[in-house]
């Protein structure tokens, strides 16, 4: 049994404009120790789906009926508010994008990570006081007995960050959810947090549940990728296959889109179009009006995931028609990177 | 697992300066700066630019120090040419852009653009510059003014430089949106109706209304989704090819960086550490920094295990940077000594039309003194 | 607003361009990508049989057929009901909305133009005696009426219209099974955007209406007054009556009608609010944009003179010039007024501030605007919105305050009718006649309440925080 397992979870939520369908019955699970990553543009349910997970869904969001998560085996969509609590920081923790705004300008860092202990733990001031410092040690923060003293602003933002993982970490967490934890950084920054990230997890033996838009970061830290779309998961698999042999078009757009310092080509390969709103998902598969090999049975029905095998699963009807993709790709080149100029 | 295991210290304290070894010899000041080149007739030659902020505080504001936001930086860039301008945050390559036009004010130093010295300009000249230089913002919906439709902004700009007005003014915006790939009847559209990619098309558009040869690209795609990135960048090129434009992009993205510029600079606190050639640059970087930097770039081929470089500590403040070279205490370089922190490195030739600012790099002499 | 965000255009990749780029000249860069547009074309084209299913976005170029659809349903397919509609409101506004279904607008509109027929047949001695003896009063009064009369009509009128073609689109899109919510509203400003949220605040709304309601009493006061306000009736047989048929709400101890005082007092509160706050809110924009914008001495100078202003107790100031001068409705709306723009100034500043480092107006240098279009054109329009704001929710408070000065009897004076003094008046006998001080007490809650609740709305509405 999986330590963390999502099952059909639809969140919607329910605003004048319509039922914004922001996570459209996703599925997935993390085992103990292991990285997954979920990745998608902005607006593709990402982050809703790990709010959800925490439980942290405010109004007009809601978790629909049906929708399952459980942790350890314990459901957790029926929980009540306080024993929700009991699980959020303790059993799973979060991590923010934005390491400024999630910490209290006004109380010493250190104060925030003892609040922590004290309350779940009932741990005495000067206990919590000690176990902040440790914490702050574990997150490679230099001279951690003065920094426990310090106020956010006099951090620098990966400093920060590092405090935002010492504060999530202060419970051993099983899981931890990070959401976008690098994109405010810099990228030599962003190097050391990736890094201190998986030392975490090899020590620790937490599960990281890693939500990014960044393929690079997927592909440095992860085991196993669920690529995310139109709040549905249109593929997933070992980071291995994800980018050795993506299969959905969506994967293989977004892969061909990034540029590499190490592989100058002419243009850039493009998914035409952006992310359609949340309230109005194109009927058949949600990503034919922007898919190169989009015909008749995509646009009016949508594919389920197909079991590639290894793990590997595809949301899309190429894997049941390849002789579509040959008959596209005769014509004229898909997703190439352009070297033609 | 009561007893968390204790990491090492994976940030150092950027306050090693007494404790650097001493002196291992091998430095070398050598090589011909970039001050010494000629450029021939760039279209835009900054020499020497200098921003430095007065810090102000106590009971009559009075001046306590300065911020070095750009300390000395000297680069070129030629007719339809792109440089590009990478850096962290901090490192000064935004104030660098905006100095250019003279958004902000140099401190010191010259601009000459297109045989015209810009920091010497009146009000006059500068109105008259605006239409040869563009900028284009990074976040395209707070460079749109809220309460002005697409149309009205563009035709706007038209009537202050009196290029057209009414029925021509119209059908310019008309072809303008057009070239940008957006539909003409946007026009009468307000920018919270579209997305960010279409927002910064518009910002494009407006910065193509006055027919610019030139426009400085501060970060113009980083607030975008990748697919949208890709379609922006083939923009710019697009552009570029039509338009004989040249850009100075800006941005902190190395790969993007390096995707759309012919030359490369890399600025790390306020100075540029390294200029070359993109493709030169990627594949033999010269300065400790670059290389960091390029080996922190996440690249999405999982399995291909590349030694990466994890550079300790931030970057430090512009106020009270490091003496010598200002990224000594976090350089990761073999021969890093005592005197890295004593002598400030100068911008020399370190392999041909290479430029580095690392004493411990060996000077390029070229093999006849022409 | 995701719900409008258009697709985004995808340029193609576009190789083999035919290539003249020395020509210089402005082509559609969609030309330079003839294949890729003609793919995408070929991609959606509908198959026979197959109906195409809706997408979101607007194809390149090509209007949409929803775009279409919206076209073709804003001419109202049954002209009809909307006809005879039309006839009835012209002869009744609001009967017109009744017929298509609307009650509550028809019922409003209805109770608008029944409100002012009534207000004729209350004046109509006045009406009728205004080509002899009508004072200037009398001729504002008789003018807001029929201006009155004219905007209730035409408002029905055209609102009946609007209904009609709403009524309209929302059976077409019925009928094409399409979600009516969806429709291409083409530029949409902040303003129009905020309009529309404000008409979804009922509380905001209703203190609209009261604010109306009030501003049209205090100009129609001659013909809505049933009696002299100021002459003193014979003590012994009218002073202190209680409400009834023919003193609604009672009489004062010199046999005043109350409802009368309270009709023209609600004109000097209300002038007081409004010419105050109007005083206040120029002259601190002027001075917080200027501080704002100029910055460096200019700013210290003006701000350190805010402070002081502020610093010092307001209503003790208004005693003391009071106390040093004659008090008249001049004297009181100029103090009020200059005490008050601190605030104003201070948020001025504060939005100037924070809007001269806005993008868009960094933009706007770069794009070589001069520095009087950059603060007229780009500046001004975005700080009016909280300025709006704070001048509505000031009106309430100056008219509280003045009712203050005037229950201290440092306002205005007896026996001119204001709220204040009324309140005052009827505090003398509070047990024995509490009609008196009550009704005049109740018009200034009332008023108050609606300035704060059209404040409160106007700033739900304008700041786009508050919506997202």
């Amino acid at each position: 049994m999986a330590l963390l397992e999502v099952r059909d979870l639809r969140t919607y939520f329910h605003t004048e404009g319509g039922v914004a369908k922001a996570v459209d019955g996703v599925s997935f699970h993390v085992e103990r120790g292991e990285v997954l990553g979920i990745v998608g543009e902005s607006g593709c349910g990402k982050s809703v789906t790990s709010l959800s997970v925490m439980g942290l869904v405010s109004e007009p969001g809601r978790i629909e009926e049906g929708s399952s998560i459980t942790y350890d085996g314990r459901e957790l969509t029926t929980l009540s508010e306080k024993e929700m609590r009991g699980i959020r920081g303790n059993d799973i923790a979060m991590i923010f994008q934005e390491p400024m705004t999630s910490l209290n300008p006004v109380f010493p860092v250190g104060d925030q990570i003892s609040e922590a202990l004290r309350l779940h733990r009932g741990l005495k001031k000067k206990e919590a006081r000690g176990r902040a410092i440790e914490l702050l040690q574990l997150v490679g923060i230099p001279v951690p007995e003065r920094r426990v003293d310090e106020y956010p602003h006099q951090l620098s933002g990966g400093m920060r960050q590092r405090v935002m993982i010492a504060m999530a970490l202060a419970n051993e967490p099983d899981v931890l959810i990070a959401d976008e934890p690098t994109t405010a950084l810099d990228v030599t920054i962003q190097a050391q947090i990736l890094e201190l990230l998986d030392e975490l997890r090899e020590r620790l033996g937490m599960a990281i549940v890693l939500i990014t838009h960044d393929l690079g970061v997927v592909a440095e830290v992860c085991d196993r990728v669920v690529v995310m779309y139109a709040g549905q998961v249109v593929e997933e698999g070992p980071v291995g296959d994800i980018f050795g042999r993506p299969s959905h078009p969506y994967t293989q757009g977004l892969l061909a889109a990034v540029p590499r310092p190490d592989r100058r080509e002419g243009t850039l390969a493009v998914i035409p179009g952006t992310v359609p709103p949340p309230t109005n998902w194109p009927t058949g598969c949600r990503f034919h009006d922007r898919c190169p090999y989009a015909w008749d049975l995509t646009r009016e029905k949508m594919p389920p995931l197909f079991d590639l095998g290894g793990d590997h699963r595809s949301r899309c009807w190429l894997v049941e028609h390849p002789e579509r993709r040959e008959e596209v790709e005769r014509t004229r080149p898909v997703f190439t990177g352009g070297a033609a100029q | 697992m009561s007893e968390l295991p204790v990491a090492d210290v994976l940030a150092a304290e950027p306050d090693e300066e007494t404790t650097l070894p001493p002196s291992k010899g091998d430095s070398d000041l050598g090589g011909r700066t970039l001050e010494e080149v000629d450029p021939g007739d760039a279209l835009v030659h900054v020499r020497g630019l200098k921003k430095h902020f007065p810090l102000r505080g106590g009971f009559l504001s009075r001046i306590q120090g300065h911020v070095k936001a750009v300390d000395g930086v000297t680069f070129w860039v030629g007719k339809g040419e792109t440089l590009g301008l990478v850096g962290e945050s901090g490192s000064g390559k935004s104030t660098t852009g905006r100095a250019i036009l003279r958004l902000i004010e140099p401190t010191e130093g010259t601009v000459v653009f297109a045989g015209q010295d810009v920091t010497a300009m009146d009000a006059e000249d500068l109105q008259a510059l605006r239409r040869q230089a563009q900028i284009i913002f990074q976040d395209p919906f707070a460079s749109l003014n809220p309460r002005m439709t697409v149309g009205d902004a563009i035709r706007e700009v038209l009537k202050v430089h009196g290029l057209a007005r009414g029925e021509g003014a119209d059908a310019r915006v008309r072809e303008l949106l057009r070239l940008v790939g957006l539909r003409p009847e946007y026009a009468s559209r307000y920018p919270h109706e579209f997305s960010g990619g279409q927002r910064q098309r518009i910002g494009i558009a407006r910065a193509l209304s006055v027919e610019p040869e030139f426009i400085v690209c501060d970060e113009p795609v980083s607030a975008l989704d990748v697919s949208v990135q890709a379609q922006v960048v083939n923009l710019l090129e697009e552009l570029q090819q039509r338009l004989g434009l040249a850009f100075l992009f800006i941005a902190h993205d190395l790969s993007v960086v390096e995707h759309v510029s012919d030359r490369v600079a890399v600025m790390y606190l306020g100075r540029i550490v390294e200029t070359a050639d993109a493709e030169q640059l990627t594949r033999s970087p010269k300065h400790p920094y670059t290389r960091a930097l390029l080996s922190a770039v996440p690249v999405p081929e999982p399995g291909r295990k590349r030694e990466r470089i994890v550079l300790p500590g931030d970057v430090p403040s512009p106020i009270d940077p490091p003496s010598g070279c200002p990224f000594h205490p976090r350089c990761p370089h073999p021969l890093k000594d005592q005197d890295c922190a004593r002598t400030v490195p100068p911008l020399a030739e370190k392999a041909p039309g290479q430029f580095a600012a690392c004493i411990k790099e060996p000077a390029y002499v070229a093999p006849t003194g022409s | 607003m995701t719900d409008r965000e258009r697709e985004d255009h995808g340029m193609g990749r576009g190789p083999e361009r035919p290539a003249d780029p020395e020509s210089g000249v402005h082509e559609p860069v969609e030309k330079l990508a003839p294949d890729a547009a003609a793919r995408e074309r070929a991609a959606h084209t509908p198959r026979p049989g197959v109906p195409e299913p809706e997408r979101t976005g607007a194809d390149r170029g090509e209007p949409t057929r929803a775009d279409e659809r919206a076209a073709t349903a804003l001419e109202p397919p049954h002209g009809g009901a909307s006809g005879l509609a039309t006839a009835l409101t012209a002869i009744l506004p609001g009967s017109g909305h009744l017929l298509l279904g609307s009650p509550a607008r028809g019922a409003a509109f209805l109770f608008a133009w029944g409100a002012l027929l009534a207000a004729i047949w209350l004046g109509w001695e006045a009406i009728s005696g205004v080509t002899e003896a009508g004072s200037l009063d009398d001729w504002v009064a008789i003018i807001t009426l029929g201006l009155g009369l004219l905007a209730v009509w035409l408002g029905a009128m055209r609102d009946l219209r609007g209904a009609a073609a709403e009524d309209a689109r929302r059976t077409a899109a019925r009928h094409a099974g399409d979600d009516p919510g969806i429709q291409d509203r083409s530029g949409d400003s902040q303003w129009s955007i905020a309009a529309r949220h404000f008409r979804q605040n009922v509380p905001a709304l209703v203190g609209l209406v009261l604010v109306v309601v009030l501003y049209l009493i205090a100009f129609m006061a001659p013909l809505l007054a049933p009696y002299d306000p100021i002459a003193q009736g014979d003590l012994t047989t009218t002073g202190y009556l209680p409400p009834s048929g023919d003193y609604w709400l009672g009489t004062d101890q010199f046999g005043r009608d109350i409802m009368s005082r309270i009709i023209y007092g609600a004109r000097i509160s209300l002038a007081i609010g409004f010419i105050a706050v109007a005083i206040a809110i120029i002259l601190g924009s002027l001075l917080g944009a200027i501080a704002g914008y100029i910055g460096g001495k200019v700013d210290a100078a003006i701000m350190r003179f805010t402070d002081m202003v502020m610093a010092f107790p307001r209503l003790i100031l208004l005693i003391m010039i009071i106390a040093l001068f004659e008090p008249s409705l001049t004297l009181i709306i100029l103090v009020l007024g200059l005490t008050q723009w601190p605030g104003t100034a201070r948020l001025v500043r504060g939005e100037v501030l924070s809007l001269r480092e806005q993008e868009y107006i960094q933009a706007a240098r770069a794009l070589g605007f001069g520095r009087w279009r950059i603060i007229l054109r780009h500046l001004i329009p975005n700080v009016l919105a909280p300025v709006i704001v704070a001048a509505t929710l000031g009106i309430g408070n100056t008219i509280v305050l003045e009712a203050g000065l005037s229950f201290l009897g440092m306002g205005i004076q007896p026996p001119t009718p204001s709220w204040g003094t009324l309140v005052a008046d009827g505090r003398q006998n509070l047990i024995g006649a509490w009609w008196v001080a009550t009704f005049p007490g109740l018009a200034i809650v009332v008023t108050v309440l609606a300035f704060n609740l059209v404040g409160d709305g106007l700033r739900d509405a304008l700041d786009p925080r508050m919506r997202s």
